[in-house]
């Protein structure tokens, strides 16, 4: 292999992607609105949970209860009757309904130790689970509080000083922009040189290079290089500018680290685009293969749900995938501000996948070419 | 105002690509009932006028009408649509390769609204007429070039059109099938005299042929009149004369007559290329045959044959593109071997089509080549000083590839394939479609690069003229080589007045028993039916033979077919059994400064949790911020020193908690669950120091879990993940329909047939459709039985829901197809306008009432949501149509809003 013919044909691919004018303006979008639209929309935590509360006891203290209901935890409550809850709770309106039985407040002064009922919609699993806990303890709280006028409880004097790390206010867009920045990278590297490679068989020029003095590896290196160069210089500026910048999120390890994990992360799909571009051979085809894999690359990697929740097998199976190492990696070093000492096994597993694929596509590219 | 004696009148027409003139006031007045040629080289604007005409680009300058009405009124279009029939450039390119013959006519028989007995009756006829009969059922992709024409013409004749419009008919054909190709037009004119030709041709000997001919050159008319009146006028012995006599005078200089040297035989002992008994098949199919000759050094060897008979395979086989089945091939005596670097730098190749780096300049083209082919930085330069000097390419240098014309862009090519200094030049077929006085031009090139410079030279052309030029030629029919000797020696040898007639006699007898005469009918027209079928407004047979036609695509292509239900499957089992929305496992490990009974108890209240997971003990803060940064722990406790003697006296205790923020909805729930556990922990304290009646609530809150008591995540994430894959796998089928006939062509047929854009997009949608629904189906299956989720409310809602949805999915997948141009833009897009917004404001993890900024809105309008809810609510909720009338409403209000969208961006014209 000489550098300079992979320099030179790495050349003629940037060229080729600054004409397309579409394609420049879905990267851009791609990088920097569709980043900041998704991760300031992912809720943390409990956010904007939907509850209706059926006040039949009317009492200060129903109204005390019912006034605890805030934003941002909670969209402000429907006040409505029992006969509309159900179909409420059907329709999905309301995650949560809270029904405080005729005579509570009177009750509780009485000692009867009254019975409230919180219906929770258990389909929606992470508010359900959130919530729920979340609901229980305000509720406990409230009443507590109310009763306080009167009567002192008994009391441990055991504190626990909880304390979030690495992101003290638990804000959901720090995590959300950094997946939706890998999402965007792993899927702009596939399809760019993936369907790029389909599209120059196409037209021809593909053929043309191979009477030229120039190997089978050159070609790839070549692609694989401008096109995890493009995306690599598009994620340092999104970092840099979109993240860092506009959203204001702050970045504690060293960025130079992250974007070393990037480009072994880059090596490693553009040479997965070109081998699916292989087995494909035809547009339509590769699009379907596309999605068989970038569903589960962006699903299973641990950046939607945490990767030990989910079953050993799967967490296994994804440990061939470039994404989990990358998400681990940039989680590490973005956030918590892990080094070198601490993420190498992420840029290893990164290299042994990418050098793995991209020798598995060269061969594959040998055939393909023929 | 309109002549009832003209069929079309032009006055003033000009169209304008960016900067680019491709008509330049054009005025012309052509009669009814004649056969009008269009004659000039590519690139001069006939292929951009005739598509003026059928209506198939939009007007810009000028009036234009056509069968007596203004091509610039819609109405006036789609009115004259179904009497006019049009064959695009290039071969076949408005059929569908993978469909048979007779499914090709018969889309557009129904198309045109013909009914199935007179279909038949149609096809039937014309497949006889055409000699197609016996190859109705072959795959339209396989025909070669002149069986494909002839298909074309079929497909343009089954409506029986008044005006009948044929782009470059001939071009890539074989001389015999070109000559068979003109019989059959003749006859069909003497059947239906009444049917205006009109046709264009890059080849000046087809022009004694037509009644009147219309010469153009840069986007102007030279000269119109019958031949006899353009060569009168001229005074030229034939047309390619008088061609470059009507040129302007700045063009004609440059031209002056060739003239080819004979060749020095000194060098005739050394073989630069041989073929010995070359064989190349592609599985079932021999492209070719025992191919064998020698070309000696500094000879100008001619190959000709059709499109498709093997000259392009022979020519990779020398260039160690294909590796051949048998036989060898030799480059000065030594085997052709793909991976011998040395030899590739001995060759020049130039390809058939302008295979250049459009995205790339003049220069650039001409610089990346050198140094792939290791020139030194000091040689690239004067290099390319050089040729651009020798090939005129001066000016053009800083130019973009596209906007030049043909004949430099050729120029250009040879210049790439030239840079090195090969000692071989391959090229294929390179100059078909350029103009004369280019032509000439580029062969006194070749003569130079042979006689002077002794350059082995290996041509392929369809240009008799150019043959004649040759040193010694080759007739290359179906794989084999028929003939192979000095032009003058084929002639003499066959007594034929030309080179032409020598051809064809060669070509029949190769053919021999194939050309037996069958029985022709008439291609008389139909008149009745004819005016029965001229209705305008929407169509639904239309519509449906749009569906028919995209069906038998699919169908055709089994392995997409697979690929979209199996792996609607296989990621459902893999996202299903993969995704858990349960935190659970989490890792903690603990900094006991107190090492007693109590604190141990403490940290036991957590371990003993099916949610943690306890690691190895801290050994102090260094490890503890060591371990959470490796992302080791999640969670880490501190003890303090003391704990339990002062939880013993009643003095006060802080237990110190670090989580793991990092990401914060693993984080929320850890925080929950320490301190529900603390809490917990706290009570039995209390209930140990005081007795029972101080913990007793004085009340009880009944948490109920409804309609999925277990909190499963399966039961939860499977009818979610239904929503999931019916957006991402119908849009992406669908995505790739319309952006690839744009790329292939065949969107022409929607220009100009009578299809109006809603029975397009509409016909087209319904296969996916139905694909989409059968994967709902299998998806539902799945659901039931291996994930054992059961629908506990109403399935017909749940289907219903489904369909609409895949209706929704398929018809986003249209839109977007719709205004992008390439399929890499369209795949892009999709996936940017799916996936995220399907997975995150969709409602499948997070509720869209919780979502905040756009992407609350997004999810709000977005169908994913909806349907989530009508999944959710018959999977779990036990719900039918009348809970869930607030999900489907939406829905359907999204989908005319789709299909009007849709129609807008698709065009019925090229703009």
């Amino acid at each position: 292999m000489r550098l300079r013919h992979v320099l030179h044909l790495s050349l003629k691919e940037l060229r080729g992607l600054l004409r397309d004018p579409l394609l420049m303006v879905l990267v851009a979008y791609a990088f920097t609105l569709d980043i900041y639209v998704s991760a300031t929309a992912i809720p943390g935590g409990l956010n904007r949970a939907t509850i209706g509360i059926v006040d039949e006891d009317a009492s200060p203290l129903s109204r005390r209860m019912a006034g605890a209901f805030l934003s941002p935890y909670f969209v402000p409550p429907a006040q409505i009757d029992i006969a509309e809850m159900d179909a409420r709770m059907d329709a999905g309106f309301d995650t949560f309904s809270l029904v405080i039985p005729p005579n509570f407040q009177r009750g509780l002064l009485a000692g009867n130790r009254p019975e409230m009922q919180l219906n929770v919609d258990a389909t929606r699993i992470t508010q359900a689970f959130i919530g729920a806990g979340h609901i229980e303890a305000m509720i406990n709280q409230e009443v507590t509080g109310w009763l306080a006028r009167d009567a002192a409880q008994p009391a441990m004097p055991v504190d626990l000083a909880l304390r979030a790390r690495f992101n003290p206010a638990l804000d959901p867009a720090w995590f959300g922009a950094m997946v939706a920045l890998i999402s965007a990278v792993t899927m702009l590297s596939i399809i760019l040189s993936g369907a790029a490679l389909i599209r120059e068989r196409d037209h021809g020029t593909l053929e043309h290079l191979l009477v030229m003095p120039v190997t089978a590896a050159e070609i790839m290196t070549s692609k694989v290089l401008s096109m995890g160069g493009v995306v690599l210089a598009a994620a340092a500026l999104s970092l840099a500018f979109m993240v860092q910048g506009v959203m204001g999120i702050p970045v504690e390890g060293s960025v130079a680290l992250f974007l070393v994990g990037a480009a072994l992360h880059l090596f490693a799909t553009t040479s997965m685009g070109i081998l699916l571009a292989t087995i494909a051979g035809s547009m339509p085809k590769f699009a379907m293969l596309l999605l068989l894999v970038l569903l589960p690359l962006e699903i299973l990697s641990g950046g939607v749900t945490p990767r030990e929740s989910m079953p050993e097998a799967v967490q296994y199976v994804m440990l061939a995938a470039p994404n989990t190492h990358f998400i681990a990696l940039a989680q590490g070093v973005l956030f918590r501000g892990a080094g070198l000492s601490v993420v190498w096994p992420q840029l290893l597993a990164l290299t042994l996948i990418g050098s793995a694929m991209f020798a598995f596509a060269l061969h594959r590219f040998r055939t393909f070419l023929r | 105002m309109t002549d009832a004696g003209l069929v079309v009148r032009a006055d003033g027409l000009s169209l304008r690509y960016g900067t680019i003139r491709a008509l330049d006031e054009v005025s012309i007045d052509l009669p009814t009932g004649c056969s009008v040629g269009i004659i000039g080289p590519d690139g001069v604007g006939k292929s951009s006028l005739l598509a003026l005409i059928v209506g198939a680009r939009q007007m810009q300058e000028g009036r234009l009408e056509v069968l007596g009405g203004d091509m610039a009124r819609a109405g006036h279009r789609a009115r004259i649509a179904p009497r006019i029939a049009y064959m695009p450039q290039g071969l076949g390119r408005n059929l569908y390769p993978t469909l048979s013959v007779r499914e090709n006519v018969d889309f557009f028989g129904r198309l045109f609204g013909e009914r199935q007995q007179e279909r038949a009756h149609r096809i039937a006829d014309l497949l006889l007429a055409t000699d197609l009969a016996p190859f109705a059922d072959r795959a339209a992709g396989k025909l070669s070039g002149g069986m494909k024409q002839k298909l074309g013409l079929c497909c343009a004749l089954i409506h029986d059109p008044d005006l009948l419009v044929l782009d470059e008919p001939t071009t890539g054909v074989d001389p015999l099938s070109r000559r068979e190709f003109w019989t059959l037009i003749e006859r069909i004119r003497s059947d239906r005299p009444g049917m205006s030709l009109l046709v264009s041709s890059a080849y000046m000997e087809e022009a004694a042929r037509f009644d009147h001919l219309v010469a153009m050159d840069a986007g102007k008319v030279l000269a119109t009149g019958s031949l006899a009146e353009i060569l009168e006028r001229s005074g030229a012995a034939d047309l390619d004369a008088a061609f470059i006599a009507l040129l302007p005078e700045e063009k004609r200089r440059r031209h002056h007559a060739l003239n080819v040297p004979p060749r020095d035989t000194a060098f005739d002992a050394e073989n630069v290329i041989e073929a010995e008994n070359l064989t190349v098949r592609f599985d079932d199919f021999t492209a070719v045959r025992e191919v064998s000759f020698r070309i000696k050094r500094g000879e100008i060897f001619g190959f000709l044959g059709s499109n498709g008979c093997g000259k392009t395979t022979t020519m990779k086989a020398l260039t160690g593109l294909l590796a051949p089945s048998s036989g060898t091939t030799r480059i000065y005596g030594h085997k052709v071997d793909a991976r011998d670097m040395a030899t590739r730098k001995r060759i020049g190749y130039m390809t058939q089509s302008f295979s250049l780096y459009s995205e790339l300049t003049v220069r650039q083209n001409l610089d990346l080549h050198a140094r792939l082919f290791d020139m030194t930085p000091a040689e690239i330069s004067p290099r390319i000083a050089e040729l651009a000097r020798r090939f005129d390419l001066e000016e053009v240098l800083d130019s973009l590839p596209l906007r030049l014309p043909l004949g430099i862009r050729q120029r250009l090519s040879l210049a790439v394939a030239l840079i090195h200094r090969p000692e071989i030049l391959i090229l294929d077929e390179p100059t078909s479609g350029v103009d004369p006085v280019a032509r000439d031009i580029f062969w006194q090139s070749l003569i130079d690069l042979s006689r002077i410079d002794g350059v082995t030279i290996f041509i392929s052309t369809h240009y008799m003229s150019e043959a004649t030029r040759c040193d010694r030629i080759s007739l290359m029919h179906e794989g084999r080589v028929l003939v192979s000797d000095t032009p003058e020696a084929i002639r003499e040898e066959t007594a034929a007045e030309t080179l032409d007639d020598a051809f064809v006699h060669h070509l029949k007898r190769a053919q021999g028993a194939n050309t037996a005469p069958v029985t022709r009918k008439g291609l008389a027209a139909d008149q009745a039916t004819a005016a029965g079928r001229r209705r305008a407004g929407f169509s639904l047979a239309r519509l449906l033979s749009f569906s028919w036609r995209e069906a038998l695509e699919l169908r055709r292509d089994p392995i997409r077919l697979m690929l979209a239900s199996l792996g609607s499957v296989i990621l459902m089992i893999v996202l299903g059994y993969g995704i858990s929305l349960d935190v659970n496992n989490i890792k903690f490990a603990v900094l006991d400064f107190d090492q007693t009974v109590a604190s141990q108890a403490y940290v036991n209240e957590l371990a003993g949790s099916r949610y943690f997971e306890e690691l190895t003990p801290l050994i102090d803060h260094a490890d503890l911020d060591q371990r959470m940064r490796a992302d080791e722990i999640s969670l880490a406790l501190e003890i303090p020193p003391g704990f339990a003697t002062d939880l013993e006296r009643g003095r006060s205790v802080a237990i110190g908690a670090w989580f793991d923020g990092a990401m914060p909805m693993r984080a929320d729930t850890v925080r929950g669950y320490v301190q529900g556990m603390h809490l917990h922990w706290l009570t039995e304290q209390v209930r140990q120091a005081f007795g029972d009646d101080a913990v007793a609530g004085n009340f009880t809150l009944e948490v109920r879990y409804r309609y999925n008591p277990d909190v499963q995540s399966l039961a939860a994430i499977v009818p979610a993940m239904i929503p999931l894959l019916l957006m991402l796998i119908p849009a992406t089928l669908a995505v790739l329909s319309v952006a690839r006939e744009k790329e292939t062509g065949s969107i022409v047929n929607l220009y100009v047939t009578p299809a109006r854009r809603l029975e397009f997009l509409l016909g087209k949608q319904m296969p996916y459709v139905v694909l989409g629904f059968l994967n709902f189906l299998l998806l539902l299956a799945l659901a039931v039985v291996v994930f054992g989720v059961p629908v506990k409310g109403s399935l017909l809602a749940l289907s219903v829901g489904a369909l609409v949805y895949v209706v929704l999915a398929t018809g986003l997948g249209l839109l977007i197809s719709a205004f992008t141009k390439s399929q890499v833009a369209a795949l892009f897009f999709t996936a940017l306008v799916t996936i995220i917004p399907a997975i995150q404001y969709g409602g499948i993890i997070d509720p869209v009432s919780s979502l905040d900024g756009m992407g609350r809105v997004i999810g709000g309008v977005y169908p994913t949501s909806h349907f989530v809810t009508i999944s959710r609510g018959t999977f779990a909720k036990a719900l039918g149509f009348g809970d869930l009338s607030g999900s489907f409403l939406p829905m359907l209000a999204l989908v005319p809003v789709l299909v009007v969208l849709g129609a807008i961006f698709v065009r019925k014209q090229e703009k």
